[in-house]
């Protein structure tokens, strides 16, 4: 089985949000949820560099570790997702992540913070793949399908990689090789504890 | 004459513009082709992680949708925080906890029960210590405080104790019920914290007499029954035990109610903190309080339960309020006689 990864070559990425707007209409995610956004850093500034970032799918996942019902599960492809159904909605898993990848609707109304909602990698939930139930719930299911993430398919200046991770850090690392310059995997000390070497 | 001026400014103009035109290509044949006409590298001075987390523990930067959270890109905090909730707080909820539920066993079983001793003329007779007001702010609160200390609890101790019992889908849906019950029965608790301030903060001024109190081993520790006003020294540690936590675990409460509303990120990771150590020591300072106004003491839990309790119990423990109430209500008919040493003559 592959261990799925995101990474995003900011040098590539031009901040057009499709990304961000193709996950929303792919899983009809709700008003005000954004599995995905991008973040412009050093915005106006030489140096500006845009970076796309959703769930990173961590490797010993702080958001699993810190949950108080462990409605969070690794599926054999190292895509982290959770269950609605057990989730109570306290807001634990968003103060540990450290990608700001959970995200709640009705935020802010005190005791009805909603089911958590995050990236599912566009692998569903814990319910039969393919199925209505699933699909209302977590969105498509694109792995079950044999297709990868659509941020990542649909990324115009394919920026933004998914796949297994050693074939996308590979990748990366012939860009890198062949334009000379690269500012690095974004995140991926964090989540995996490893980086790109080059 | 105003003409004049006008052609010889538009001649300054022109000429400026000449100028900078024949000087443009000069500085574009210098530049080779595929290369920024500015001559600037544009990677050399690109952003990157290992530089920003130089700078600050977390790298932030700007995004176009509404929800300002999200421009916190990489934020590793997270793992401090979630080194405190799995790795510290279990063993110091649980230490707290059954801590002090050993000790108090322990000190049952040393001290036992501590009885009504020396029978005086007035055991049997009741003398109201807190009347009905009092007795529904107590209870509200307390009934409260059980039910989120329990759901406190379960966010700590659920998935580890309960959940391997239960399953995961029952463990779920009581969770959500414990989190809303947690989350609304916050405010009654808060209204009755105010109310305990409001009604009986003026007999709990700490005063030279506590000190004496302490001194002579009141209480639990002590046997002999040191001068006490309505609330000895250990009462007044209870009440001031309970408005200075349940005032902490009302405002980081709230704020964890309305996340974001105040505070940023870091900051709920902080008062989450603050919240789960003080409801834990809280726990257990309450669990003392329990202990000693029920099983603790005889005659200890009437004052709470029918509100009156025996004038020779209040005597021995709280001998300078009997007086005060005797005092006030002298012709009372729930107040005895007033109080007579052994050795003391009666003046008539």
């Amino acid at each position: 089985m592959a261990r799925m990864k995101f990474l995003c070559d900011a040098d590539r990425c031009i901040e057009c949000n499709a990304c961000v707007t193709a996950c929303k209409n792919e899983h009809e995610v709700p008003w005000g949820i954004n599995r995905r956004r991008v973040v412009t850093l050093n915005d106006g500034k030489p140096g500006e560099r845009s970076v796309s970032m959703a769930c990173m799918h961590c490797t010993d996942a702080p958001c699993a570790a810190v949950c108080p019902v462990n409605c969070f599960y690794t599926t054999a492809d190292a895509v982290v997702l959770h269950s609605k159904d057990i989730c109570i909605g306290c807001g634990y898993c968003f103060y540990a992540c450290p990608f700001g990848a959970p995200q709640y609707p009705k935020v802010g109304n005190f005791g009805s913070r909603g089911k958590m909602d995050k990236c599912t990698y566009c692998a569903g939930g814990p319910e039969a793949d393919l199925s209505t139930v699933e699909y209302e719930k977590y969105g498509s299911n694109r792995l079950a399908e044999g297709k990868l993430p659509l941020c990542a398919e649909m990324c115009s200046t394919k920026a933004l990689l998914a796949g297994d991770g050693e074939m996308i850090a590979q990748i990366y690392k012939e860009r890198v090789v062949k334009r000379g310059y690269g500012s690095g995997a974004w995140g991926w000390k964090t989540a995996y504890r490893e980086t790109v070497a080059i | 004459m105003a003409r004049v001026s006008g052609l010889v400014r538009t001649g300054i103009v022109a000429l400026s513009l000449w100028a900078a035109g024949a000087l443009a290509p000069s500085s574009a044949q210098m530049t080779k082709d595929g290369l920024n006409p500015t001559g600037a590298n544009p990677t050399a001075n690109s952003v990157n992680e290992e530089f920003l987390f130089k700078q600050e523990p977390k790298i932030g930067g700007r995004v176009s949708i509404p929800d300002q959270k999200s421009a916190n890109l990489i934020q590793p905090q997270g793992r401090e925080y979630r080194a405190f909730r799995e790795d510290y707080l279990p063993w110091i909820g649980g230490i707290a906890v059954l801590g002090i539920l050993g000790l108090l066993a322990t000190f049952f079983l040393l001290r036992g029960r501590i009885p009504l001793d020396d029978p005086g003329p007035d055991t049997g007779k009741k003398i109201l210590r807190f009347n009905s007001f009092e007795r529904f702010a107590h209870w509200m609160t307390a009934t409260c405080f059980i039910i989120l200390s329990l759901s406190g609890l379960n966010y700590i101790f659920g998935k580890r104790l309960l959940m391997p019992l239960i399953g995961p889908e029952a463990f779920g849906a009581l969770a959500q019920w414990a989190k809303y019950a947690h989350l609304y029965l916050a405010w009654p608790f808060m209204l009755g914290i105010a109310i305990m301030l409001v009604v009986w903060v003026r007999d709990n001024i700490p005063e030279k007499l506590d000190w004496e109190w302490i001194k002579a081993g009141g209480g639990l520790v002590g046997r002999g029954h040191p001068h006490a006003r309505r609330f000895n020294a250990g009462q007044k540690v209870v009440f001031w035990m309970v408005v200075g936590f349940g005032a902490a675990m009302s405002v980081t409460g709230l704020v964890m109610m309305f996340p974001f509303s105040v505070t940023d990120i870091n900051g709920m990771q902080v008062t989450q903190v603050i919240h789960s150590l003080i409801g834990v020591v809280f726990i257990a300072g309450i669990l003392a309080h329990i202990y000693i106004g029920s099983i603790g003491m005889e005659g200890a839990y009437d004052a709470m339960g029918s509100g009156k309790v025996d004038l020779g119990w209040a005597k021995s423990h709280h001998d300078l309020w009997v007086e005060e109430q005797q005092a006030k209500t002298a012709s009372g008919p729930q107040v005895g006689k007033r109080p007579v040493s052994p050795h003391q003559v009666p003046a008539e």
